[in-house]
């Protein structure tokens, strides 16, 4: 099908896309790689007067590594978060979410900001980024603000970000020590996750130390297992201690029941799946 | 309208478009070049796909204007003068189609994929090439097409 008519900005600067979005008023979206943006607009679920394209924006689309943290910019694509060697290196659990998005076609377009801007509960990049304690760069109006992972994700598809404001970067704080895993389940290749966890552990001495689990798709926006996570230090990295304290990730979530799976069997997803992401992050 | 140029299959191309027009639109309807079809209205089935600057797109979920300065690679531009590309080659060979409607894009992801991973085994075939659907073939051709190819384009 083909989208509405609108009128097409390309900023070149986040300033000037700031600034397109509040000459435009309520009604602007800003365009990342559109991969989620485009279906709206076929299936004319959205009609938005004014596209603000910011995929020429460079500041956006860099890479920085900042010491304890790597600043990555909201245009870099899903392919080049999969792929990038810092990423990989300092932030594996997003490299690896990364890969499972999509396909290659939709990872060479999406963008990282764009999915976390998106915010769909079954998105995938999003939890990664709730487990990594992620802070996002917002831009607006009246300058910049840095918000919380915890706070950034609010609702089905609601975030921090305002109709004027522009998500410029992630900061994502280095794991290096920890173990990491996605464990995302669907019945289809292409399919978007049922139910996918999110694990970082930090194993000393065979003890784990320290863990964050968080979930995809157990409710409106990604969840952090706190439960689990408590359960899970001083215990011994074993598969035993892992599957008890996985027991209770579905505690105080609120899944959907859908064409897909139903509550219950979500929350059954939900336990099996945090033991394997716990225990692959955990090398048992 | 915008004005928009990029070379398209080795040719530069440019035009004044509606900001909302679709790469594949712009491709089929404004250069005529049908080769590539569309075979979804959700960006699911890869019959679309295209190479922008050397990586495959879903050209049904790019707007022409996107592509601006860019490098576009369709179906038609994979062949030189007087020979198919190993990959068109490779499909006709290992019968890696009935039909022939998800032909297009499945050539043009088969020849981003290899441009990656020049000799993927078959579970990276089946992986890389999943945002492509066929109805006909059970993709087990289409996988033999893969391999064939990344063995004559590797000389082996
Ligand atoms: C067939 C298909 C399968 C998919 N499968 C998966 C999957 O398995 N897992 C998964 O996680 N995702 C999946 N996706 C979604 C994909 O990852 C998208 O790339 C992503 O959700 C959006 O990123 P984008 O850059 O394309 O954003 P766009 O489509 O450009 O934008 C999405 C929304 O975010 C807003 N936005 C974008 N960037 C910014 C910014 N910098 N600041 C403020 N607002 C912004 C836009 O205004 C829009 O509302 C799939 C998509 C398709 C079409
Ligand atoms: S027509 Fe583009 S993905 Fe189906
Ligand atoms: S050959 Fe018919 S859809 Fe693939």
């Amino acid at each position: 099908m083909i989208p509405s008519a609108f009128d097409y900005v390309k900023a070149t600067t986040v300033d000037e896309a700031v600034a397109a979005l509040v000459a435009a008023g309520e009604d602007a979206k800003i365009l990342g790689g559109g991969q989620s943006l485009l279906p709206v607009l076929r299936l004319r679920l959205n009609a938005p007067s004014t596209i603000v394209d910011i995929s020429n924006v460079a500041e956006i689309r860099t890479i920085t590594d900042e010491g304890s943290s790597l600043l990555i910019g909201a245009g870099v694509t899903t392919d080049e978060v999969a792929n990038n060697a810092l990423v990989k290196a300092h932030a594996p659990l997003l490299s690896m979410t990364a890969e499972t998005v999509a396909d290659r076609a939709i990872r060479h377009r999406g963008t990282f900001g764009g999915s976390c801007a998106h915010a769909d509960p079954a998105g995938d990049l999003p939890t990664a980024a709730a487990a990594l304690d992620c802070e996002f760069v917002i831009a607006g109006p009246g300058g910049r603000r840095t918000v919380s992972a915890a706070d950034f994700f609010v609702d089905f598809f609601t975030t921090a970000v305002g109709p004027d404001e522009v998500l410029v970067a992630v900061r994502v704080p280095k794991t290096d020590g920890w173990g990491a895993h996605y464990e995302k389940f669907n019945r289809t290749a292409q399919a978007w996750a049922i139910v996918g966890v999110a694990a970082l552990v930090k194993v000393d001495g065979g003890v784990i130390t320290d863990a964050r689990v968080a979930l995809t798709n157990m409710g409106p926006k990604p969840i952090r297992a706190t439960s689990v996570e408590a359960a899970l230090k001083g215990q011994p990295a074993t598969a035993d201690a892992i599957k008890a304290a996985a027991a209770s990730a579905a505690d105080g979530t609120k899944p959907t029941s859908d064409v897909h799976a139903d509550a219950e069997f979500r929350s059954h997803l939900a336990r099996v799946l945090t033991g394997r992401a716990v225990a692959t992050a955990a090398g048992v | 309208m915008t004005h928009i140029s990029a070379t398209v299959d080795g040719t530069h191309r440019q035009g004044e478009v509606e900001p909302r027009l679709l790469l594949v639109h712009w491709l089929r309807e404004n250069l005529g070049l049908v080769g590539t079809p569309i075979g979804c209205d959700t960006s699911n089935c890869g019959a679309c796909t295209v190479l922008v600057n050397g990586k495959s797109v879903k050209s049904c979920n790019v707007l022409a204007v996107q592509i601006d300065g860019a490098e576009v690679t369709t179906i038609q531009g994979l062949a030189s003068e007087d020979e198919w590309h190993p990959v068109q080659k490779a499909f006709k060979e290992c019968h890696g189609l009935q039909c022939g409607f998800c032909t297009p894009g499945m050539i043009m992801a088969s020849v981003d994929l290899l441009t990656e991973n020049p000799n993927p085994t078959e579970e990276e075939i089946r992986d890389g090439l999943h945002g492509n659907l066929c109805r006909c073939t059970g993709y087990h051709n289409i996988v033999k097409a893969v391999s064939h190819a990344a063995a004559e384009m590797s000389g082996s």
